[in-house]
C-alpha cells in the first residue's frame, strides 16, 4: 500500500533500533528509562509490530491512559446501559466499547438481553440512522480524546442546522493536557518521557504540551501511528535526555501543524465547555478532564435528555490499574493480575481492551509459562 | 405468489408444491427424487472411495444472503464439502435444511436453490435430503441453512493436527481475508466500497492433487470463522509445539489489507470459505505447492511459516519490521476500533 508501506521498512527499522541502542549506551541509565506513549493507537501499533522486543533492556515502555474505551467507568457504562435500554432508543456505539464491563455486564450483554445496541463508525452514521428513524431517540456514545471529539461537535451542529430533534449524544469525551498533568503529579510518578498521540495534536497542536518541558522538564514527542513513527520518536525522547534537554517535538510534522487545527477548535469551543471533574476508570477523578455539551447544545445531550443514574461506582478495592498506568507496577505485578482478572472477565482498565496492556501481557505469560 | 408465508409451512400443498418447485426442481437427482423420509446408498458404492465413512454437519447464517462471490446456498455446499475434504474424503452426499422466515421473497429463495445445486453439480455432489421450515416472522433472520454431508476417506488418509512435528511447512492456498471482507463491505453499513469478491469454492479437487503430490501431509483445515489465526492456534495447542509466521509471507490482496487498515481490522482473523491451511512435511512442501499452484484454487499458494519447538503451543509472528508479536485466539468476535 502506497504511503503506507514506506513506514514500514525493516531495513528503515533497523537502522533505527541501532541508533536507539547507541543513544541509550550514551545514556548509560543506570535503571531502565521509561517512556510512556500516551496513546492506544500507539499501544496497538506497539504491540502490533511487536516494537518492545526492538528495543534495549534499558528502555521500557509504559503503555498509558490514552485507551478511551479502557479508562470509561463502570458508572458510564450503567449509564449508557440504561439510556441502551430505554424502548425508544437506539443506541449507537463505536465496536470497541461493546465489551467494557458495567456493574451489570456489558452494552453487548444487554444487545444480547433486548436493548437496540447498533455499531457505527462515526457520529455521523448515527445521524444518519436518526434521519431513518423519526420515531424513535438515536443516541450515540461519544467517546475518545480531542481526536474524536471534533466529529462529535460537528454532527452536533449538523443536526442543529437540519433540525433532526430525535438525535443526542453520551458524552463521554475526555482531554489529554489534565491527565499526562495528573500523571506527572502523582508522587510515584517514574515516567522520564513521553510518546504524544499525533491524531490528538493534529486538533490542539502542541502548544498545549509545553508545561511538559516547562514545569515538569520531561520530553514529549508528538509521534504519528506507523511502526517507524513510534521508532523514530522513541529514539527522539532518547536523544533528548542523552542531551539533557527537555522539550516538545514533533516528528509527526506531516500531519501536525503546530497550531492544530483551528476549524476543529472553533467546532469543540462552540459545543463543549469543561467538566468540573470526570472520572476515570484506574485513576480516579482528574479535575477538568472531560467535557459536556454547553447549555445551548443541551437538547443534543443525552444525560440532560433521559436523566441516567448517574451513580459512580468505584474500581475494585484490589485492582491496581493505577500503578500499571503509572509504570509503578508491571502488569503481572499487580495483585489480581491473571486471576480475578483476565481478558474473558477483566476486572480494571488494561484487561478490558485488547490493546490494554495487561490483555497483552496475560496473553504472552499464561503462554509462555 | 411473491413470498413466503406461513402456510408454506403447514405441511400442506402449498409446501408440497414450494418444496417441489423450488427445491426439489433444483436438485433433481434419483436419490432425493422418491421424495421419502430418508434417502437410501448402496454400501458397496461407498466402499469403492475408501474404508471409512466421514461425517459433518454445519449451519449457515449470513448476512447479506447474497454477496460479491457468493451466496448463503453457495456457501452451505462449499463450507460443508470443505469440512469433509480436509480430512482427506471424498465428498458424496449433502442433505440440505432450509428455516424459512415468513415474507422471504420467492425468488430470492429460487436463486439460492438454484445456486446451492449448481456448486453442488460443480463439486460432483448430489443433495439426497432436506428439510422445510417456515417460521414467524422475527423468529430467524431471513434464511438459515443446515447442511449435513458424508463422504468416504481413501485407504491409508490420515490426518490430524497432533501430528503436526517441528520443521513441518505450514502453506496456504491463496490471499486470506477475502470473504470475511467481502461479507463486511457487503452489509453496506461502512460505507466502503471494496472491490472484493468472496473466496467461497469447493476444495476437495485441490486437496486431491495435493494428496497425490504430498501423501505425508499431517493436517489440513478451511480457516473459516476465526481466520488462519485461529487454526495455526488449534494446531499448536494439539501437536504441542510451536508455529512462527513470517508477516511478510502471509498474502494478501491489496484490497482486504486496505479494508483491515481503514477498519483497524486483522486479516489473519477474518474468515475464509476457500483457503485452507496444510501442515505438509519440509521434504514434500515444494511438491505440495506446485500441486497446489497447478490448480485454479491454489493458484496462489505459498509457504507462510513452519511448525518449530520453541514457545510449544504458540503462534508466533516475525513482523514486517523485524520484530515478534504472538498471534492469539480471540476471546470474541473482532470489533472495529475506535482509536
Amino acid at each position: 500500500m502506497k504511503y503506507v508501506d514506506e513506514f514500514r521498512d525493516r531495513d528503515k527499522a533497523g537502522a533505527l533500533r541501532r541508533e536507539i541502542a547507541a543513544v541509550t549506551a550514551s545514556i548509560g541509565p543506570v535503571r531502565p528509562i521509561q517512556i510512556m506513549e500516551v496513546c492506544g493507537g500507539h499501544t496497538h501499533a506497539i504491540f502490533r509490530y511487536g516494537l518492545e522486543a526492538m528495543l534495549p533492556d534499558m528502555v521500557e515502555l509504559v503503555h498509558g491512559p490514552g485507551c478511551p474505551v479502557c479508562v470509561l467507568p463502570t458508572g458510564r457504562v450503567d449509564d449508557c446501559i440504561a439510556i441502551a435500554e430505554r424502548p425508544e432508543v437506539i443506541l449507537t456505539t463505536f465496536g470497541d466499547a461493546m465489551r467494557v464491563p458495567g456493574s451489570r455486564g456489558s452494552l453487548l450483554q444487554a444487545k444480547a438481553n433486548g436493548a437496540d445496541i447498533r455499531m457505527v463508525y462515526s457520529p455521523t452514521d448515527a445521524l444518519a440512522l436518526a434521519r431513518q428513524h423519526p420515531d424513535r431517540e438515536v443516541v450515540f456514545f461519544g467517546l475518545g480524546f480531542e481526536t474524536t471529539m471534533p466529529s462529535t461537535a460537528l454532527t452536533v451542529l449538523e443536526a442543529e442546522r437540519d433540525g433532526i430533534g430525535n438525535f443526542s449524544v453520551f458524552c463521554n469525551h475526555i482531554t489529554i493536557v489534565p491527565t499526562i498533568k495528573a500523571i506527572l503529579e502523582s508522587p510515584d510518578l517514574r515516567i522520564d518521557g513521553f510518546v504524544g498521540p499525533g491524531h490528538v495534536s493534529m486538533v490542539i497542536g502542541t502548544a498545549p504540551y509545553q508545561f511538559i518541558a516547562r514545569q515538569y522538564r520531561k520530553p514529549l514527542v508528538v509521534s504519528g501511528f506507523e511502526p517507524l513513527d513510534v521508532l523514530q520518536s522513541v529514539w527522539m525522547v532518547l536523544r533528548q535526555i542523552a542531551e539533557g534537554r527537555a522539550e516538545i517535538e514533533n516528528q509527526y510534522a506531516r500531519v501536525v501543524a503546530s497550531g492544530g487545527n483551528a476549524a476543529a477548535q472553533r467546532a469543540i469551543g462552540r459545543v463543549y465547555e469543561p467538566r468540573e471533574f470526570f472520572e476515570w476508570r484506574g485513576l480516579g477523578s482528574i479535575d477538568y478532564s472531560g467535557v459536556r455539551f454547553r447549555d445551548a447544545y443541551s437538547r443534543f445531550d443525552a444525560e440532560r435528555r433521559f436523566a441516567v443514574p448517574g451513580v459512580r461506582i468505584a474500581d475494585p478495592q484490589a485492582c491496581q490499574c493505577g500503578e500499571v498506568l503509572k509504570g509503578a507496577l508491571k502488569p503481572h505485578q499487580c495483585r489480581v493480575f491473571g486471576t480475578a482478572c483476565t481478558p474473558e472477565t477483566p476486572m480494571g482498565a488494561l484487561m478490558v481492551s485488547s490493546e490494554g496492556a495487561c490483555a497483552a501481557y496475560y496473553r504472552y505469560a499464561a503462554k509462555a509459562a | 405468489m411473491t413470498t413466503v408465508t406461513l402456510s408454506h409451512g403447514g405441511g400442506g400443498k402449498a409446501m408440497k408444491d414450494l418444496i417441489a418447485q423450488v427445491f426439489v426442481a433444483a436438485f433433481d437427482n434419483p436419490l432425493l427424487a422418491p421424495l421419502d423420509d430418508q434417502a437410501r446408498m448402496p454400501m458397496a458404492l461407498l466402499a469403492e472411495y475408501g474404508d471409512r465413512l466421514a461425517m459433518t454437519t454445519d449451519s449457515f447464517v449470513v448476512d447479506p444472503l447474497e454477496f460479491a462471490g457468493g451466496d448463503i446456498g453457495k456457501l452451505a455446499v462449499c463450507g460443508t464439502i470443505n469440512d469433509l475434504a480436509v480430512g482427506g474424503a471424498v465428498p458424496l452426499y449433502l442433505s440440505c435444511a432450509a428455516i424459512i422466515e415468513e415474507g422471504l421473497p420467492i425468488d430470492l429463495l429460487h436463486r439460492i436453490a438454484r445456486s446451492i445445486a449448481a456448486a453442488a453439480r460443480q463439486a460432483g455432489v448430489q443433495i439426497v435430503t432436506g428439510d422445510t421450515k417456515v417460521v414467524q416472522r422475527g423468529a430467524c433472520d431471513r434464511l438459515f441453512l443446515t447442511t449435513t454431508g458424508i463422504g468416504v476417506i481413501r485407504a491409508g488418509v490420515s490426518l490430524g493436527a497432533h501430528r503436526a512435528q517441528p520443521g513441518d511447512a505450514v502453506l496456504v492456498n491463496g490471499v486470506l481475508g477475502d470473504h470475511g471482507a467481502a461479507i463486511l463491505a457487503a452489509r453496506g453499513d461502512l460505507a466502503l466500497d471494496a472491490p472484493i469478491d468472496s473466496d467461497c469454492a469447493a476444495l476437495h479437487g485441490l486437496i486431491d492433487a495435493l494428496l497425490a503430490e504430498a501423501p505425508g501431509t499431517r493436517f489440513m483445515r478451511d480457516a473459516t470463522r476465526g481466520g488462519i489465526a485461529t487454526v495455526l492456534n488449534e494446531i499448536a495447542i494439539a501437536a504441542n509445539c510451536g508455529i512462527e509466521l513470517d508477516e511478510c509471507d502471509v498474502p494478501l490482496r491489496e484490497a482486504v489489507k486496505g479494508f483491515c487498515e481503514i477498519l483497524g481490522l486483522d486479516p489473519l482473523y477474518l474468515a475464509n470459505e476457500g483457503r485452507l491451511v496444510a501442515i505438509v512435511p519440509d521434504a514434500e512442501a515444494d511438491r505440495a505447492l506446485a500441486a497446489m499452484r497447478a490448480h485454479p484454487l491454489g493458484a496462489g499458494a505459498c509457504r507462510i511459516g513452519c511448525v518449530t519447538t520453541r514457545r510449544p503451543r504458540q503462534v508466533v509472528m516475525h513482523t514486517v519490521l523485524g520484530g515478534q508479536r504472538i498471534v492469539d485466539m480471540l476471546v470474541g468476535d473482532q470489533l472495529p476500533r475506535i482509536c
